[in-house]
């Protein structure tokens, strides 16, 4: 089997010590491989790694593992989201075991959102190990054991991550939580979709009193909203979600004109990336379009985010980007095409 | 503290012994003990009898009334007033665990990282179970 390992990759991306840039894809929901693959050309080269869902929300789709598969063969690193809700020991030690062997190193482990709010709410529900006991698993395995003690040979070269949500409460007690799952093995970590920029502030005081920071990269998570409509829902039927009003009152304003909503949407992201750029102890950002991969261009080019692999890859991979930039541009307003020329100059 | 089955009590060497030796002698010791530790445990800390008591490392909070039966810490789901994201109307056991944890002279304890469970020791009396050495091999 011929699989063209992708050039540049996560792990590489976060050692470099430049900001790195990832994405979330949504997951297909047909038998269709080219619904994937179009969704990870749309930001492929705006990011260093394309994340791929599993079961978001407790509703069914494609597969992780699969859709990440097909990424590998497309040159596009995937970071595998691993969730405890439909699977037991079992199975998640086959799934990560199979996942390294078709190229996906970079397992993000999640306990995974409760099946009450998804589309088959009379499931029986898992959730064998928890996140960090899933993050314990990986590492175990990446040191060649199963969980029974049996040998695995050859181990697989996994690079597991984790996630941390600083807008649910226990407020106080997420950079602990966030420290245990370093402590568990987690090598990366992506946030939740952060609005609310002075809770996510007040989470990485604490994260840096506890040096967290200097351990492993953080990359702070953003998403642009696409209508009002959107802002509601995610604030009032999304556990865990804080939409301050401010934020859903511009998106009201901005009407119901298609145009001018989504603008709005992108300008609130770019913002909120600015506002985040000015707190120290992160890494890059995570883009979690929502569905919109269309904007994840538009985005990077207006709040001048660069993937790791361009700056570091030199003449070519810049001008992949500045080419994917360039529709982008074209779309933006004045003053973003301005910024964006600054920023290349 | 004997709520707890993991707390650092330190049973002799000589007691776990004895209990590997005879293990009917322990199952017998469970039939007398089961339903003093399960009515207990359940009126004052809503006990789901998982057979590896932690109570005492979660806050005194079972972490098995969790939905999701979360050992490690709240999910990333807790609702803005402190609710579960499942059960709506049920305060989250972490937050609580967490509140109550701030008492206890041990609170650190609640940073310590929870191995999986073994689940076929659901049932069981976790006193007996730390007498006998029954959940040592979770240690992983």
């Amino acid at each position: 089997m011929n699989r063209p390992a992708p050039v540049f990759r996560l792990a590489e991306a976060l050692r470099s010590g430049l900001p790195v840039v990832t994405c979330e894809i949504a997951s297909g929901d047909g038998a269709d491989a080219g619904d994937i693959v179009r969704r990870a050309h749309l930001v492929r080269d705006h990011v260093d790694a394309v994340n791929v869902p599993d079961n978001t929300a407790g509703i069914v789709h494609l597969s992780a593992l699969a859709a990440s598969a097909l990424l590998v063969r497309e040159g596009v690193d995937p970071v595998m989201h691993v969730t405890c809700r439909d699977r037991n020991r079992l199975a998640l030690q086959s799934d990560l075991l199979g996942a390294a062997t078709l190229g996906v190193r970079n397992v993000l482990c999640l306990t995974g959102d409760h099946m009450v709010h998804g589309d088959h709410p009379d499931a029986k529900p898992v959730f064998d190990l928890d996140s960090l006991q899933l993050l314990v698993l990986a590492n175990l395995l990446r040191g060649g054991r199963y969980m029974s003690g049996r040998e695995i040979v050859p181990a697989p070269d996994l690079f597991p991550g984790a996630t941390e949500n600083p807008f649910a409460p226990p407020y106080d007690f997420r950079p602990l939580r966030l420290m245990k799952k370093i402590e568990a093995g987690a090598r990366f970590i992506q946030t939740q979709i952060t609005f609310n920029v002075a809770r996510f502030a007040a989470f990485m005081e604490g994260v840096r009193d506890l040096g967290l920071d200097r351990r492993v990269p953080i990359l702070a998570g953003v998403a642009p909203l696409r209508s009002a409509r959107a802002a509601r829902y995610l604030q009032e039927r999304v556990p865990g979600m804080e939409v301050p009003d401010a934020i859903v009152r511009r998106m009201e304003q901005a009407g119901p004109d298609r145009t001018r909503r989504e603008d709005e949407g992108i300008r609130i992201c770019v913002e909120i990336i600015d506002q985040l750029r000015d707190i120290k102890g992160l890494a890059g950002f995570h883009l979690m379009p929502i569905r919109w991969e269309e904007a994840v261009g538009e985005i990077a080019s207006r709040a001048r985010l660069l993937p790791a692999r361009a700056s570091l890859l030199g003449p070519f991979a810049a001008a992949a980007v500045d080419d994917g930039g360039a529709e982008g541009r074209a779309a933006a307003d004045g003053s973003a095409l301005q910024r964006a020329r600054e920023h290349r100059a | 503290m004997a709520f707890s089955a993991r707390i650092r009590l330190g049973v002799p060497g000589g007691v776990r012994r004895f209990f590997r030796r005879h293990p009917r002698l322990a199952r017998v010791l469970e039939i007398a003990v089961l339903p003093v530790e399960a009515a207990s445990k359940k009126v004052a800390f809503g006990c789901r009898m998982c057979g590896q008591c932690i109570l005492h490392e979660t806050g005194m909070t079972c972490p098995m009334g969790c939905p999701k039966t979360l050992r490690n810490g709240p999910c990333g789901g807790v609702r803005m007033n402190g609710h579960c994201e499942v059960v709506p109307e049920m305060m989250c056991v972490w937050v609580k665990a967490e509140r109550r944890s701030r008492w206890l002279p041990w609170r650190a304890a609640i940073v310590r990282i929870q191995p999986a469970l073994d689940w076929s020791l659901q049932g069981s009396s976790a006193w007996v179970n730390v007498l006998a050495g029954r959940h040592e091999k979770e240690a992983s």
